[in-house]
Order: C-alpha cells, then sequence, then structure tokens
C-alpha cells in the first residue's frame, strides 16, 4: 500500500469516524450525568431524516442542520421525560426511542416525497461542502504528483465538510466543560452521586436535564452530518448501528473525552478499510467483504464482553434520583 | 433565658400519609451549645432535621433562625440561613477530591480554578482552627470514613455554617475517631457554633451535650438540661417505660468444644485479602464477641460460617470437618449441621420483604416434615406454627400474614430470631442483632440470646456497638482488616484497649499503644 492510498484511507477513516465522535461525546455528556442513553442510535436517524428532508425543501444545509438538531432535541426531551421527571427505566425508554425513529422516518419520508422511504439526492448547497484550506490542493492529479507534505496536507487535512472539523474540536471543548468548568463539576457529580447535588442545594433534575439536552444537540449535529455530508440524502436506517458503535466506544473510552477521540478513531478506520477495500486477498486466503464489513460489529462485541479491562460507569448510572427519607 | 435562640421551631408538623413523623413540636436551641436529641428509630428526629435543612416542607408550624421568622423551602436557603448538616450517610461524591467535594455547590464562578484555590487557602485555616486537617487532594475513595466525616464538616464550615446539625455521627466510627469528633465539636462550640447532635446513643448525650431534647413516637417528650438527667431517666422518656440498660446474666459455663476455625483466608474477585487466617473456638454455653469497625472482615466471616462464601483453612463443627470449597456448601447444608444465622442485613438477606411473616417463618426450614403434607407445603401448619413462634418472641403485631415490610426494624429481627432460634441450633451466628433497633427491642433481643447461651448452646455475635459487645460476650475477639488482632475477657479489657485493638493497634502488656 502506497504513501497516498494510506492517506486515502485515513482521510476516510476520518470522516468516518466523524458521526461517531459527535454521538459518542454526546453520550459522554448523558451518561457522565447518570442517564444511560441506548438512544443515540434513534436520535441521529431522527436527525439524519429531518435535516435531509429539510434541506431538500429549502436547499440550505444550515435549515437542514437546525431541523435536525430539532429532530434530535425532542427525542431527547421524551427520554428526559421519561427517564428523568418520570424515574422510567433508562434503556427500556432508549430502545423504546430507537424503535420509535427507525418506523417513523420511513413512514413520514414516503408520506413526504414518495421516493420510497428517501429523500431526494441532496444538490450542492444541501450539503456540507469540503473546506479548502489555504493553499491546499483539490484536484487528483495534483495532489498525485505533489511531494509527501503537501499529500498529506492537502488529502487528510483539507478538504473536509465543516462538521468533521467541528467534531475535532469539541474533543478538547468537551475536556473542557468537564473538567475546568462549574458545570462539568456538578455535571460529574450528578452522574456519581446525586444525593451531593441535592443536598449542596443544586437541582439534580435540572442539571440532568441540560446533559439530556448537550446530549440532543451533538446527536443532532451528528445524524445531520450523516444524511447531509457523508451521503447526498437519507435512506431508510441509515445509522447502522453508528449509535450502538458510538456507546461501544463511549465505554472503550471509560467516559473520557480524549480517549473517546482514539476509540472512534480506531472503528473509523475499520469502516474505511471495509468501504477501501473489498476483497483482501492475503495470498493463503480471500478475506471477503462481508467478513471486512463486520470488523467494526465484531469489534464492539468484543468491547461490550469486556475485553479491554474494567471499565466503571459513572456510579449512580440507570438510577433514577429519588430523595431518600 | 433572656438570650435569643439560635434555633427556635415552633409547633411543627409533619405526616406522610397516615403517618404523623412530627406532632406539633417545639424547640429552642441556644447559640454556642451543643443541644442533643435522642430518639428511637423512626421516632421523628431525622424528619425533624430535614424539615430544618430544607428536605421536606412541615404541614404546620414556624422556623426561626436567630430571631427571624425564616422559610426554609430547599437546602439552598437552609444552606443561606447558615445550617450545615453532616448526615448519617455522606453526601460525598467517592471519585472527587477533598477539595472538589468541598467546593461541590459552592463554587465563586463558572470557572473552577478560582475557586479551588480560595478552598484550598481557606481549608488550611479551617484546619488549623479545628483540628480538621484533611488532604485536599486525596480523592474520598481512599480515605477512611472518619476523615470522609470531617471532609463533610469543613462542607458546611465552608458554606459559612453557624448551626451545625449532625446525625448519628459516631455510627461509622471507632472510639478513638469519636473521641476526635467530640474534640472537633467542642472546638466548634468555644468559637461560638450550635450544634445540634441527633443520636440514639444515651452515652454520647451525657458525654458532650449541654442539653437534650427526647423525642418519642413524633412528640418531643420532654427537654432537660443534660446535667440534670441520667442515661435511666433519658431511657425511659425515650421508650415510656423503665428499661434494663444492663444485660443480666450469670457468668458462662462452657463445656465441650462446638466449632473450631483454623486459619480462615477469603481473597474476593477484585484480588482483596479480605480474611487473613482468622482461627478461633467456641464452646457450648458460650458467647465468642467479635468487635470491630464494619468492614473489617466480619460480614465475609459470617458469610463463610453461614455457607456462602468460599475459602481456604478448616471449620470443624463438634471435630467434624465441614466443606469450605463452596461445592457443596450452601445455607441448608449448614442448618442440616445444627449451625443457624442471623444474617447482619436482616432486609436483605434475613427475610424477603414482600413475602407474610409465615412465608418468612418457612424459608429455609420448608422441607421439615412439620411444614409438609406429602409434595406440599403445610400453608395452615406453619401459619399456626408462625402465630406460637410471634407470641413467644412478642412480635407486634403477631398477624402471621402480614408482609414483613410492614413490621418495624426490632419485629422483623425478632422474627428472624424465632426462626432460627426456635430450631434449636447448635451454634447460632448473629450479625449486628440490634442494628435499627428500638431499645425496647435491644431488651428483650439481648435476653433471648443470653438464654439460648444459658441452654447450652455456642453463640458467635458479631456487633459494631462496643457496649452490646461488652455487655453480652463471654469473650470478645476483635478484628481489623481481615485479621483477629486478639482476644480479651470483657472483665478484663475497656473500651479503650478494645477501641485501639479495633483501629489496628496491638496493645502489649502494660496497655502502651504500638502499630500493628
Amino acid at each position: 500500500m502506497d504513501f497516498l492510498t494510506t492517506l486515502q484511507v485515513l482521510d476516510s477513516s476520518l470522516r468516518q469516524a466523524t458521526p461517531l465522535l459527535i454521538a459518542c461525546l454526546a453520550g459522554l455528556f448523558s451518561e457522565r450525568a447518570g442517564i444511560f442513553d441506548i438512544g443515540l442510535e434513534g436520535k441521529m436517524l431522527a436527525a439524519a431524516f429531518l435535516s435531509a428532508a429539510i434541506a431538500a425543501v429549502t436547499g440550505s444545509v444550515w435549515l437542514g442542520l437546525l431541523a435536525g438538531i430539532g429532530a434530535s432535541l425532542l427525542f431527547s426531551a421524551i427520554h428526559g421525560l421519561a427517564s428523568i421527571t418520570f424515574r422510567g427505566n433508562q434503556l427500556i425508554s432508549g430502545v423504546a426511542l430507537n424503535f420509535l425513529a427507525a418506523g417513523i422516518t420511513v413512514v413520514i419520508a414516503q408520506a413526504w416525497f414518495a421516493e420510497g422511504g428517501r429523500t431526494p439526492q441532496l444538490m450542492a448547497g444541501g450539503r456540507f461542502e469540503p473546506i479548502v484550506l489555504p493553499g491546499a490542493l483539490t484536484t487528483s492529479a495534483e495532489i498525485a504528483e505533489a511531494g509527501p507534505l503537501m499529500q498529506l496536507y492537502s488529502e487528510l487535512i483539507s478538504g473536509h465538510g465543516l462538521p468533521v472539523y467541528a467534531a475535532l474540536l469539541f474533543v478538547p471543548l468537551t475536556w473542557w466543560v468537564l473538567f475546568r468548568t462549574r458545570f462539568g463539576l456538578r455535571l460529574r457529580a450528578v452522574g456519581e452521586a446525586p444525593e451531593a447535588v441535592d443536598t449542596a442545594g443544586i437541582s439534580v433534575i435540572g442539571l440532568r436535564f441540560a446533559a439530556v439536552g448537550i446530549c440532543g444537540v451533538l446527536c443532532g449535529i451528528a445524524g445531520a452530518y450523516l444524511a447531509t455530508g457523508l451521503q447526498a440524502g437519507f435512506t431508510k436506517d441509515m445509522t447502522a448501528g453508528r449509535g450502538y458503535i458510538a456507546l461501544a466506544a463511549l465505554i472503550f473510552a471509560k467516559w473520557r473525552p480524549w480517549y473517546a477521540l482514539m476509540a472512534c478513531l480506531l472503528f473509523g478506520f475499520l469502516q474505511a478499510v471495509a468501504i477501501r477495500f473489498q476483497n483482501i486477498d492475503l495470498g493463503v486466503i480471500e478475506v471477503p467483504v462481508q467478513v471486512m464489513d463486520a470488523l467494526p460489529y465484531i469489534l464492539t462485541v468484543i468491547i461490550l464482553a469486556g475485553f479491554v479491562g474494567r471499565a466503571i460507569p459513572p456510579r449512580a448510572g440507570g438510577q433514577p434520583y429519588v430523595k431518600e427519607r | 433565658m433572656s438570650q435569643t435562640p439560635a434555633i427556635e421551631l415552633k409547633g411543627i408538623s409533619k405526616a406522610f400519609g397516615p403517618v404523623q413523623a412530627n406532632k406539633d413540636i417545639s424547640i429552642r436551641v441556644m447559640p454556642g451549645t451543643i443541644h442533643g436529641i435522642i430518639g428511637e428509630n423512626g421516632a421523628g428526629k431525622s424528619t425533624l432535621m430535614s424539615i430544618l435543612y430544607g428536605f421536606y416542607k412541615a404541614d404546620k408550624g414556624e422556623i426561626w433562625i436567630n430571631g427571624k421568622k425564616t422559610e426554609i423551602p430547599d437546602s439552598q436557603a437552609a444552606i443561606s440561613a447558615g445550617i450545615g448538616m453532616v448526615f448519617q450517610h455522606f453526601k460525598l461524591v467517592q471519585n472527587f477530591t477533598v477539595l472538589e467535594n468541598v467546593v461541590l455547590g459552592a463554587e465563586d464562578s463558572g470557572l473552577l480554578r478560582p475557586s479551588l484555590t480560595r478552598a484550598r487557602s481557606e481549608l488550611k485555616k479551617l484546619a488549623e482552627e479545628y483540628e480538621l486537617s484533611v488532604d485536599p487532594d486525596a480523592v474520598i475513595d481512599d480515605i477512611g470514613v472518619g476523615m470522609q466525616q470531617r471532609v463533610e464538616i469543613l462542607k458546611a464550615l465552608y458554606r459559612g455554617a453557624d448551626i451545625l446539625i449532625l446525625d448519628e455521627p459516631t455510627g461509622v466510627l471507632t472510639p478513638a475517631e469519636a473521641d476526635h469528633l467530640f474534640r472537633i465539636l467542642e472546638g466548634l462550640k468555644r468559637e461560638g457554633k450550635t450544634i445540634i447532635l441527633i443520636t440514639h446513643k444515651l452515652r454520647e448525650i451525657m458525654d458532650i451535650t449541654d442539653t437534650v431534647s427526647v423525642m418519642r413516637r413524633g412528640e418531643m417528650t420532654a427537654t432537660v438540661k443534660t446535667a440534670d438527667t441520667s442515661p435511666p431517666e433519658l431511657a425511659e422518656l425515650m421508650v415510656g417505660r423503665k428499661v434494663l440498660l444492663r444485660v443480666e446474666k450469670t457468668p458462662a459455663r462452657p463445656k465441650e468444644k462446638i466449632i473450631e476455625v483454623r486459619d480462615l483466608n477469603i481473597t474476593d474477585d477484585k484480588g482483596v485479602h479480605r480474611l487473613k487466617g482468622v482461627s478461633f473456638d467456641i464452646h457450648a454455653g458460650e458467647i465468642l464477641g467479635i468487635a470491630g469497625v464494619a468492614g473489617n472482615g466480619q460480614s465475609e466471616l459470617l458469610e463463610v460460617l453461614g455457607g456462602y462464601e468460599k475459602a481456604t483453612g478448616s471449620i470443624k463443627i463438634r471435630g467434624e470437618a465441614i466443606d469450605l470449597t463452596g461445592g457443596k456448601s450452601d445455607g441448608a447444608s449448614r442448618r442440616a449441621r445444627g449451625i443457624s444465622h442471623v444474617p447482619e442485613d436482616r432486609q436483605r438477606e434475613g427475610l424477603i420483604m414482600d413475602y407474610s411473616a409465615w412465608e418468612n417463618i418457612a424459608f429455609g426450614y420448608h422441607h421439615d416434615e412439620a411444614y409438609r403434607s406429602g409434595p406440599f407445603m403445610n400453608n395452615a401448619a406453619i401459619r399456626a406454627d408462625c402465630e406460637g413462634k410471634m407470641q413467644r418472641f412478642d412480635v407486634r403485631p403477631p398477624d402471621p400474614n402480614l408482609t414483613a415490610k410492614s413490621f418495624s426494624g426490632g419485629n422483623q429481627q425478632k422474627i428472624v430470631l424465632a426462626r432460627e432460634i426456635e430450631h434449636n441450633p447448635d451454634l447460632l451466628l448473629v450479625g449486628q442483632p440490634t442494628r435499627g433497633v428500638d431499645i425496647g427491642a435491644i431488651e428483650f433481643i439481648h435476653q433471648e440470646i443470653v438464654a439460648l447461651r444459658d441452654k447450652g448452646k455456642a453463640i458467635l455475635l458479631v456487633s459494631v456497638e462496643l457496649d452490646e459487645i461488652l455487655g453480652l460476650a463471654d469473650r470478645i475477639a476483635v478484628m481489623f482488616d481481615g485479621r483477629i488482632m486478639g482476644e480479651r475477657l470483657p472483665d478484663q479489657t475497656d473500651e479503650k484497649e478494645l477501641g485501639l485493638l479495633m483501629a489496628g493497634m496491638t496493645t502489649a502488656p502494660g496497655g502502651t499503644p504500638q502499630e500493628a
């Protein structure tokens, strides 16, 4: 594999990792506050659909993004209402929202556009266009001719949609918010010991809703990028388990932002490899494409089975807060 | 007194559904004093303090702080009124540092760093002033309970509390830690702080308070100067009748050896060594008391003896070894060998809370001939048997059809005791027999345990209450960090020596403590 091919795979890894990373950070906010969110998948799917639909109708990717965030926030609100206000089971609420998203997106898409449950192909303006950094080359012919540093700059670093750069920026931002601000201290506390937060005179419910709200916004961005950046429109079940992979990455990362970046890049890399190399010939045997496609999911299972050492979730995670007598 | 009270409660009432937790309670707490509130479990002490701290809203009544009528709708309001509370179960974030815990909720601004810097210097000042030194960068998980309690006190002081409420503060402390706590409280009092101490331990009230209020069944029955009262008088006010505070028993007459325990070791899943070479004997007709602060291996010891934890080493019952590998050992096989077990946590291990008393009475013994008719359970026989046991053990109300959770703590414990004692075991294991049990029931339970001993049975008593161990046991073994630090006879030792052993110090002859 030559240098340029490697760069191309890494370039694709970055793009594949972006929705995972944003969703993973979304989950991080929610779970650090003690609200397990298995509904990342559903929120992303709802956001992907509505952002693609609105972008298709208005021709504006920004309106699409806003609509996507709105859809995801609505789902977050339901999850918050069920699991914070009414103290329901967080897993059941999340699973229900996933089913709801899977069904309702296709139904509305069909009723609206009558294209077999899809949205129309998005034209320029309805998608996140690649941002060409200053001095970067754009055509593949030029890149092929350039030196390695220029290749690295033009192929890997330049030429991504805005959400890719935003996602990378979200990592230090998340770290800073969690560990350097008052809000972050309280957020982490409410996921570990809500009773300590309550007796300190801070609203447990308010904090948890804030966390779930941030989770909604981030999932909205992740879903919108999926439909208006990575792809050019919404298709049925287009999240393809990315919400669950993001959860696996979150556990892998032990609920820490920088580790989340590493975990998501690894998953993104596996997805990129699967897309780039359909059948890998190892000389003795040929690895079929299905194996490559399955790799991220296999890794997910391995991680969830706890092969990566002990991952200790936030102590109050999954438990509704009830004042004790 | 013409002085303005720091706190004055006027006619506070609070009901939870049909239960009247506080009935028309009025109390005046003078500034710069330590005011004790004593009462049995469920007497309404904690409810009253929760109202003062804004956790509950009173149905009726007024709160006056420093002569001003004050509304306390939430904890934030209590904090700004200068009230700090140290709960029985600490409200700390376990994986945060001391500093982060102190700052939480009292941050100066949106950014953490300035708050942390200020808190660090503030803590240093408080530490010097009140003997409250803690390492600000230690993580709560890594420090002992005594230290954690200091963090709770520091939290309150950092928020500028002038009135400090402590709810059962010594429950988790060694005697030495408790003494240190009392020194801290004396220091706070000297600085003019007002302290409310909630407890059910008469001795603490007598030792440290200036004034004491007694609560019984939601009512304030008396407020007296501590100097003018005595433990028996307070006990009577708490229970409503005369109570025996001392267990009356004759010297033990030990007979043949019932159980021989040698070199028990347990290493748990995380690789922590929970029991380290524990050995002891118990003879028929004697009570071996195991003293120690909770979490030093006593629970594991009971679990091995009771048959639901694996261990290495040997246990012989009447000279015959029993299986410790967990393969063929369980509660049933232990009962078959004459071991009965009253577990430490009666609500989790001793009873099924949603099942009726008669079902609970049969548990573990449900295969007995008397409880069966053919392959079926003989429910009528079990009910009748249960009713008899409830009468004998004075369970109130003596209704076999009530669920376990509808009984009070003391009556739940009597049900478990009735089940285990009435099956006439050779060896009775009892863990924390009177935890969460009111004084009246404690008296009864202690008498039953002594009566069983006098019938020639062997008894292993595990308790974190030193008074209970000193009062009941014929020999005392002290556990610390999974090992037995030493055995003493109750009339040849005292709380001070046992306290040192409980803290892991060995006492050389002559009583000078040494680090173990």
